[in-house]
């Protein structure tokens, strides 16, 4: 790959692709928000649902979270507790185990939506395309594993941590931490960015709905014309 | 004490004809859209049988309502807050559309193109939701209509609980009634409190449930939670929807389009005054057979001075409190006791009362007259054909003393005009038996049996001007699916992938598929299945 298409790729595209995902998500939110759902289809089919569902959500979860804290943790903290090579094989074990339950979960679900008439009919294409890009992205992530495992020192995790904090701290040298690196891990990358591109055009926006005021808010609701109140 | 105002409605089964009216006209206004062609937020079933959705009756199954916990306070049958965080990638809880029926038309065009034939051609069904035809239409919105199906699947009704049901699956025994049903609007809804995003919410001014569609993120919580089925969900749009309780007519002084529209003159809507402060406290009440009880305590006397006192305080309109008094509802529900809440065991306190229906005798050396009870003096209920343990299994949680002396009323009242009009003397005995007063008697002869629509419908108007600016409402968008007033972008290519809400549409998108049937005696057209109906919009998605 060319310098200038690295740079592109790597320092540029997800500038783009953070602007997209958090000025979309903001637009929908105030433009469209009859549009703002999970997009459930259990009503139509819950068989194969009912597993599939909760494994790739159980999976994608913990995926997010140990790739962001994985990711955007400093060494100079994480270092206090552990070295990077061990960080790398807890990370190999962890997120290889979540990713196959993720990766189960997810190819349930893709199946049912190609396969099953009632959700083939009532999937509109993004529906199709977002999950078929998950599915790519996931055994892309799944198919780095060998590659960490033939280099066990913790030097490309460590490269690659170093290029997601400097691109969120807009240091202009974060893709020449990149050079070098695997193809399975840049394209992982890529896919990945696309994914926040696609993010406020898909159903994936009822991430930013996870419902967890419901923990603390009172059972009932009542809302006056002109204002809510709860009682 | 903290009153609040909210119209409720009795429907008097006495005098339901089963017709649907209530169900087609409501249908017609509100979900004649692709998406909740399955949903009627206004269904008439026949009962016995195991209704619709398949046995919403049955909580051990779908969890709907609330349940008493040892400490004694209430939460959700289906769960907890966590738990029902934990249920939100798939519901365990939740029916499928086959629970409802799958919605279906019929290929009405192959009637006019299918090529001459010896055989008759026919307009086979198809699904609305794959465009795929059906070989056989298993269930449907009404099913059980009129003792539709075998007494032996029909009988799985949860209300023959401590009824020995064999005798009526014989014909010479068999008895059913109808059961208008609708969103109950509940003073103490379960639904609102298993909504994740709190979409759902209850008006202050006028107690009517509503989901807030903007706020709906389609999380599944709301079907399971409603023990009585009646929030549906929208598989084209992915919201939950529901009863409106027609908010823009009652917010106009009209009443809803169900009431309106019923050609038997069975339904009453009326403002009821309540203590908010007390409801949690009639929901926990321990024995399940006192919450109707406990329900009937909450509602307070539009006549006392204290309650009119602390209604005007906590911001009751004068015209409502002037309604209160006038309210048919206050009357059958808590002056006579002959109207009752929907299955009060669900804990939710339901806002759509009942009048249980009287029926014909039992037995043949009977006909002719009505049994009496030879201790009492009193009209007999055991000799009616409906079990009063199958009504007080419905109505009371199982209670059968309110039911049966709301029948004796019933009946009371009766013999009383019959004496007055036929024989011209007054039954003042019978009316004693039953604590009626002549001029009770009357007046519920008035409104159950004349039933006019002055005194059916006593509705006040809500003071809108009060709490917005009348003036800058005009030209406003008025009733919209949410969104504002946006209809979801101007193009057919939508930037946010959403279509755009289908109005009126009642035929599949997706085209008919016409397969040659099994036997070949009808070959199918060879040319491209034309569909009518497709929208440019859909058709624009999937190119």
């Amino acid at each position: 790959m060319s310098d200038f298409l690295h740079h592109l790729a790597f320092g540029i595209y997800p500038y783009i692709a953070l602007a997209v995902f958090l000025l979309g998500s903001l637009v929908r939110f105030e433009r469209e928000q009859y549009s703002w759902r999970s997009g459930s289809s259990q009503l139509l089919r819950a068989r194969q649902l009912r597993i599939g569902s909760n494994l790739f959500h159980i999976g994608i979860l913990f995926l997010l979270v140990g790739h962001t804290v994985g990711l955007l943790t400093p060494k100079a903290i994480y270092g206090l507790v552990i070295t990077p090579a061990q960080k790398q094989m807890l990370a190999i074990v962890s997120g290889g185990a979540a990713g196959i339950i993720c990766f189960v979960g997810l190819t349930m679900l893709l199946h049912r939506r190609l396969y099953d008439p009632r959700i083939r009919k009532t999937s509109s294409v993004m529906d199709i395309a977002i999950l078929g890009l998950l599915w790519l992205q996931l055994v892309l992530g799944l198919a780095t594993i060998p590659f960490s495992l033939a280099h066990r020192d913790g030097s490309v995790m460590t490269q690659l941590s170093l290029w997601a904090q400097h691109i969120l701290t807009f240091q202009a040298d974060a893709a020449s931490y990149l050079v070098g690196v695997g193809w399975v891990f840049k394209a992982h990358i890529l896919l990945g960015l696309t994914l926040f591109v696609v993010f406020p055009f898909s159903r994936l926006v009822h991430i930013w709905s996870a419902p967890v005021g419901y923990l603390v808010r009172p059972y009932q609701i009542v809302r006056r014309r002109g204002g809510a109140r709860t009682a | 004490m903290k009153v609040r105002a909210q119209i409720a409605m009795v429907l008097n089964l006495d005098k339901c004809i089963g017709c649907h009216t209530c169900s087609i006209t409501c249908k017609q206004v509100w979900t004649s859209r692709e998406g909740v062609e399955y949903a009627w937020f206004n269904n008439v079933e026949t009962k016995p049988g195991i209704g619709y959705p398949k046995d919403w009756e049955n909580q051990d199954r779908w969890m709907g309502g609330w349940r008493r916990k040892r400490n004694g306070r209430i939460e959700p049958r289906i769960g907890g807050r966590l738990r029902v965080l934990a249920k939100i990638f798939a519901n365990p809880d939740m029916p499928e559309i086959d629970d409802y029926y799958e919605p279906f038309t019929f290929d009405y065009e192959n009637l006019h193109n299918a090529p001459e034939s010896r055989a008759m051609p026919t307009a086979r069904p198809v699904s609305l939701i794959t465009g795929e035809r059906m070989e056989k239409i298993e269930w449907g919105p009404n099913w059980e209509e009129i003792l539709g199906t075998e007494f032996r699947k029909r009988s799985r009704d949860r209300n023959f609980e401590a009824v020995q049901k064999e005798i009526y699956g014989q014909f010479e025994h068999t008895f059913m009634m109808y059961l208008p049903r609708l969103c109950e609007h509940c003073l103490n809804p379960a639904c609102v409190a298993a909504c994740p995003s709190g979409s759902i919410y209850k008006r202050e001014e006028d107690g009517i449930v509503l989901i807030d569609q903007d706020k709906c993120r389609g999380w599944r919580m709301c079907v399971s939670a409603c023990p009585y089925k009646k929030i549906y969900y929208n598989w084209q749009s992915g919201k939950a929807e529901k009863c409106t309780f027609c908010f823009p007519r009652i917010e106009a002084g009209e009443p809803t389009v169900c009431s309106e529209t019923c050609v038997g003159r069975i339904r009453y809507l009326g403002v009821m005054l309540y203590d908010a402060d007390r409801i949690a406290q009639a929901a926990s009440v321990e024995n399940e057979q006192h919450l109707y009880r406990a329900q009937l305590d909450i509602f307070l006397d539009p006549s006392d001075p204290a309650v009119i006192a602390q209604a005007r305080a906590d911001g009751v309109p004068e015209l409502w409190l002037e309604a209160a008094r006038r309210s048919p509802v206050y009357k059958m529900a808590i002056e006579w006791g002959v109207a009752f809440p929907l299955h009060p065991e669900y804990r939710t306190l339901p806002m759509v009362w009942y009048v249980p229906p009287l029926s014909p005798i039992q037995g043949a050396h009977q006909a002719g007259h009505i049994g009496w009870d030879e201790e009492s003096g009193l009209p007999d209920v055991k000799s009616l054909r409906i079990p009063v343990r199958y009504l007080a299994n419905l109505l009371t949680a199982g209670a059968e003393a309110p039911v049966v002396l709301a029948l004796q009323r019933m009946m009371a009242m009766r013999i009383h005009m019959r004496a007055r009009t036929v024989e011209g003397r007054i039954e003042a005995d019978v009316l004693k038996q039953v604590g009626l007063s002549l001029e009770q008697v009357e007046e519920m002869y008035r409104l159950m049996a004349i039933a006019d629509y002055e005194d059916r419908f006593v509705i006040p108007t809500t003071h809108r001007e009060y709490a917005e600016n009348a003036f800058d409402l005009k030209s406003a968008c008025g009733f919209t699916f949410g969104n504002g007033c946006s209809t979801g972008g101007s193009t057919s290519a939508n930037l946010f992938s959403t279509r755009p809400a289908s109005a009126g549409l009642q035929s599949p998108r997706v085209e008919i598929r016409r397969v040659p049937a099994a036997g070949g005696a009808q070959p199918a057209p060879a040319r491209p299945a034309a569909r009518a109906a497709a929208p440019p919009a859909k058709q624009a998605e999937e190119v």
